[in-house]
């Protein structure tokens, strides 16, 4: 059934469909209406689930994992200081091999204060051994947050669905809802191998000597290898029942693409018709938007990749000190390409803290890079000039 | 695409009017997408909410910057200079004010298509908020409709009671009334 729905309103009825069975939350903004969503849904009966509300978002998460090591289909949704409060338990979560799925509403970290988009949250938590998905649109947002209960339940990780803050969250747009029927067939109800059961005690979380920690460890690592697959096939299959396939990545106009923008979620979506125009205009130009990022389909991308003249990666976020997070984790993978085969590459860190990436600001960055005008291997986009990065790089007032 | 910015100040039902305004050419087929101003709003305030609307898939996803028209839910906002509301407006473009005054008081904004309708009076009438602090935002969506024709009177009607839970009979008659008492400039001359 198609409808109007906010990004957070998308995230909510892919949760009722899925129809998790536990969920803990603790409310922030931009995320909070999701959780508001889903507890009147609750209330209204429409959710056949308990809703536990937590004094805090490390709580919400232990109450996922709690519920999860019963068996349970669990689900909670936070955004930047509140994820960063669940951190601890990030990484209990994966480590316990629970397939929890968590929608992060991308906010940047304070200070400064922000309540906007980018995604050094979600980012931050990259090595925990949980799956992320970043989307480009509401739609997006129904079908991956779907998806992501049936991956997460066959390779044992969780996954955070991601969309961006305002340009996403609270952005009404029209968006196809599935049947239940379909998603009950295509989401069968979990069963957790390892489970809490009383008629199988065991001890879940207990001291593992170095004997063997590293065998647990490389399971996750293995896990996320096989994941790939997994994203790939169910992606085909959920395109084979509502015609909307998705894979790892997604190509736009890469047939004899030599200058190729590589970034994520809506920035991809406003992206294409700019990449329409550098067509028409005789530019070579093509989009390779990332979609599942963990894990990372590096072997892709260097198919894709390899051999193109120029690459612009757009990171809507900063590893401090060394590029944004996917123009170091692209640079990474195409390492094994023959040397002749390598494209060159031009980082572009944009639009943190929410500020608008726009037609014109991609426009740009890509006219930059095919005249040769960009040269730097990263380039921070549209921000005030430093007359003097040293003394800039020590003052904490703004420009310098 | 079309591009549609609605001003108002915070407890006006800006946002909402965004809503309904999608939620009715959404009713007629179109594809749409309706968001605030991306910030903290205050009751009294200024706010802006913007409408895109289109025949194909929309792609863009950033703010709306300029706009083909746009909506003032309230003329204070013009008459005391709070905000530029014309910032961006396309040449050409629309402008409808709830406004008592004849659309040719507006004509200082520039050579835009002119319209207005006293939706204060019409949702006072109708009994929708209070005489001071009428809620204007389903009454002005009337006059939008007869006004630009891009989204018709009863797909509107049909947004609203889908979209408000309350007095939706009174609503949708306030905006058929406005549909009715809009009142339209004729066109400025050229080059004003």
């Amino acid at each position: 059934m198609r409808k109007v729905l906010k990004g957070n309103g998308a995230v909510a009825e892919a949760v009722r469909l899925a129809r998790a069975e536990v969920i803990s939350a603790y409310p922030i903004t931009p995320q909070t209406s999701i959780i508001e969503e889903i507890a009147s849904m609750v209330s209204r009966g429409s959710l056949e689930a308990q809703f536990i509300k937590v004094e805090s978002e490390h709580s919400a998460l232990a109450g996922c994992i709690a519920a999860a090591s019963a068996g349970a289909r669990t689900f909670t949704a936070t955004s930047a200081q509140g994820l960063a409060l669940m951190h601890e338990l990030i990484h209990w979560a994966a480590g316990g091999r629970l397939p929890i799925v968590l929608a992060d509403v991308n906010r940047a970290m304070a200070p400064g204060w922000s309540i906007w988009t980018d995604q050094n949250d979600t980012l931050s938590q990259r090595d925990t051994g949980w799956m992320q998905v970043y989307c480009q649109s509401s739609q997006e947002v129904v079908d991956s947050v779907v998806q992501a209960y049936k991956v997460s339940e066959r390779v044992l990780l969780p996954t955070m669905v991601v969309l961006d803050a305002f340009f996403l969250s609270h952005t009404y747009e029209d968006v196809e809802v599935p049947e239940q029927v379909m998603v009950d067939r295509f989401l069968p109800p979990l069963e957790l191998p390892h489970r809490m059961d009383m008629e199988r005690p065991a001890a879940l979380g207990n001291l593992v000597f170095p004997d063997r920690y590293m065998e647990f460890r490389e399971k996750m690592d293995l896990a996320h290898g096989v994941a790939l697959g997994v994203w790939e096939e169910v992606g085909r299959e959920w395109g084979e029942l509502t015609g909307r396939p998705y894979g790892l990545v997604e190509e736009y106009r890469m047939d004899g693409a030599e200058l190729v923008l590589v970034t994520a979620a809506t920035t991809a979506s406003t992206a294409r018709p700019v990449i329409d125009a550098l067509r028409e205009a005789g530019v070579p130009a093509g989009l390779l938007r990332l979609r599942v990022f963990r894990p990372f389909p590096a072997e892709r991308i260097r198919a894709i990749l390899g051999g193109r003249k120029k690459v612009v990666i757009l990171d809507r976020n900063c590893s401090f000190g060394h590029h944004g997070i996917f123009h170091q984790e692209i640079k990474s993978a195409l390492y094994e390409l023959p040397h002749g085969e390598q494209p060159v590459l031009h980082g572009i860190i944009a639009g943190l803290g929410g500020r608008d990436i726009t037609p014109d600001d991609l426009h740009g960055m890509l006219d930059g890079a095919w005249s040769g005008k960009i040269t730097a291997p990263v380039t921070w986009w549209d921000v005030l000039p430093v007359k003097d990065r040293e003394r800039a790089a020590v003052t904490m007032v703004e420009g310098g | 695409m079309i591009e549609i910015r609605i001003h108002g100040r915070g407890g006006q039902g800006t946002v909402i009017a965004s809503q309904i305004l999608a939620e009715a050419a959404f009713r007629e087929g179109k594809h749409v997408q309706a968001f605030p101003s991306f910030g903290s709003e205050r009751r009294g305030a200024p706010v802006a909410a913007f409408v895109r609307l289109d025949t194909e898939p929309i792609l863009v996803r950033t703010e709306i910057y300029e706009p083909d028209g746009l909506i003032v839910l309230d003329q204070s906002l013009i008459l005391q200079k709070l905000v530029d509301v014309t910032q961006g407006l396309k040449e050409g473009g629309w402008i409808l004010v709830n406004s008592s005054h004849p659309p040719e008081d507006f004509a200082h904004l520039g050579p835009y298509r002119l319209a207005t309708v006293d939706a204060s009076r019409i949702a006072a009438e109708h009994r929708l908020g209070s005489i001071t602090a009428p809620i204007v935002n389903t009454a002005i969506l009337g006059a939008f409709s007869a006004f630009t024709g891009l989204v018709g009177l009863e797909a509107i009607a049909e947004a609203i009671s889908a979209t408000v839970p309350v007095k939706s009979e009174a609503n949708v008659e306030a905006a058929r009334a406005a549909a009715v008492a809009v009142s339209v400039a004729e066109p400025a001359p050229a080059g004003r």
